[in-house]
């Protein structure tokens, strides 16, 4: 490690997941004081601010790709950042929001704004950005650098891809997490 | 007997070793603790060749041929693994994550999965090619097991362990090539089978959580296999 640290600028986003992934990323507990000197988090749930800043270094993706809004911001982090991670089994593979695929979106929404309410039954369309056709894993919207599977990823994995990336090495996540893990 | 069965020296990994030439190059690497990976083989029932896991290099040989159905023979030089092997092992499991829906994080078989390990030992860490996310059934109509065909790989174990263990010939596969299914009697409901004997044989052979005990939750569904070798043995069954 060099004696001048240099942070890199970190953004995170939870699209369609459950922000377990973010949860198991703080399950990383003190731990997350060694990667504070070498990171600076930017944007994110983590982080207050409401525009996608320039010059990222690295984006940490959680989730499928499910709606308009979901496409437009990792092609926006996408365009903005050097190393695009997708983490987790929503993000890698779809997972469960990729459920929803061979049921159809109608289906869907028939059960879940009309079945299974009992007043005000109406697909909502004001403020709610619009779904895909389906729930997709990233790096078929955008080009992924890496991926950590996992649902969530254990903490001790998330810890060790990013301390080997600080560190300026591509680790292999496979030899720590697997699908389902 | 009249059959002479010749013992035969050949290379695996260069290493010499011997082996009669009635055994596959799967069982004589597995003897010598050279591992190959496989997923539609499974030892006490026969060869099938379909999955093409277990794919090897044979020297003087221009395509890849499966361990499991190819037979020793003198002088052959055989190579496991190389960037090749590996990567159309990557490719195939690929294939088969993105063919049907295999969400293993909300999976019965989470954990004891054959298709989730061999993924992770063969470095699979997405599936590159585009989901097709088909519309499978899941037969939950027999009343202690369930089929979930969105969880299948077509590895036929099923339906060679009940027809030649269980000698019930309860399943057959339907249609074919991407239409492929495993199907009970003919194309009847499970539970509505008059030929299944509720033995359960089919669901312990099955590699991922396609085949399942009923009242299992996520990660639950651990397959008890000890009765196929101890079948094997009492009814003097060999290779």
């Amino acid at each position: 490690m060099s004696d001048t640290i240099t942070k890199i600028k970190v953004a995170t986003i939870w699209i369609d997941g459950c922000s377990g992934c973010h949860m198991s990323f703080l399950d990383i507990d003190e731990r997350i004081l060694d990667l504070a000197p070498h990171i600076d988090m930017v944007y994110g749930p983590l982080v207050d601010l409401k525009e996608i800043p320039e010059g990222l270094d690295l984006v940490i993706v959680e989730g499928a790709v499910a709606n308009e809004a979901d496409l437009h911001h990792v092609l926006e982090l996408r365009k903005k950042s050097k190393f695009m991670i997708a983490l987790g089994d929503c993000a890698v593979s779809g997972n469960v929001p990729s459920m929803r695929n061979p049921i159809g979106q109608e289906a869907c929404f028939e059960r879940a704004y009309f079945e299974n309410a009992d007043t005000g039954q109406q697909i909502p369309t004001n403020g709610v950005p619009a779904l895909l056709k389906n729930a997709i894993p990233v790096h078929q919207a955008v080009k992924v650098d890496l991926f950590i599977q996992g649902c969530p990823p254990p903490a001790d994995a998330i810890f060790f891809v990013l301390s080997e990336l600080v560190a300026g090495r591509v680790p292999d996540p496979t030899k720590v997490t697997r699908f389902g893990a | 007997m009249s059959k002479v069965t010749r013992v035969v020296t050949l290379s695996i990994n260069d290493q010499e070793v011997t082996g009669r030439e009635d055994e596959s190059i799967l069982q004589v690497a597995r003897q010598h603790d050279i591992d190959i990976p496989t997923l539609c083989f499974l030892e006490g029932l026969s060869g099938w060749g379909s999955c093409r896991i277990c794919l090897i290099a044979v020297e003087g040989v221009p395509k890849l041929l499966p361990a499991c159905m190819t037979y020793c023979a003198e002088g052959m030089k055989v190579q496991t693994e190389n960037e090749q092997i590996k990567a159309y092992r990557k490719s195939i499991l690929e294939l088969l994550f993105s063919e049907r829906n295999h969400i293993c994080s909300v999976c019965v078989s989470n954990g004891a999965c054959e298709l989730q390990s061999l993924a992770q030992k063969c470095g699979v860490d997405h599936v590159s090619l585009p989901y097709r996310f088909p519309d499978y059934e899941v037969d939950s109509s027999h009343n202690l097991f369930r089929n979930d065909h969105n969880r299948c790989v077509l590895c036929t174990r099923c339906i060679r362990v009940c027809d030649e263990i269980e000698g019930a010939h309860v399943w057959d596969l339907a249609d074919r090539g991407i239409d492929a299914k495993v199907i009970s009697d003919l194309n009847a409901p499970w539970g509505d089978s008059e030929t299944c004997t509720n033995c359960g044989k089919c669901v312990q052979v099955c590699p991922t959580g396609a085949l399942v005990q009923k009242g299992t939750a996520v990660a639950e569904m651990h397959k008890r296999r000890a009765f196929l070798p101890y079948l094997n043995a009492m009814r003097g069954n060999h290779g």
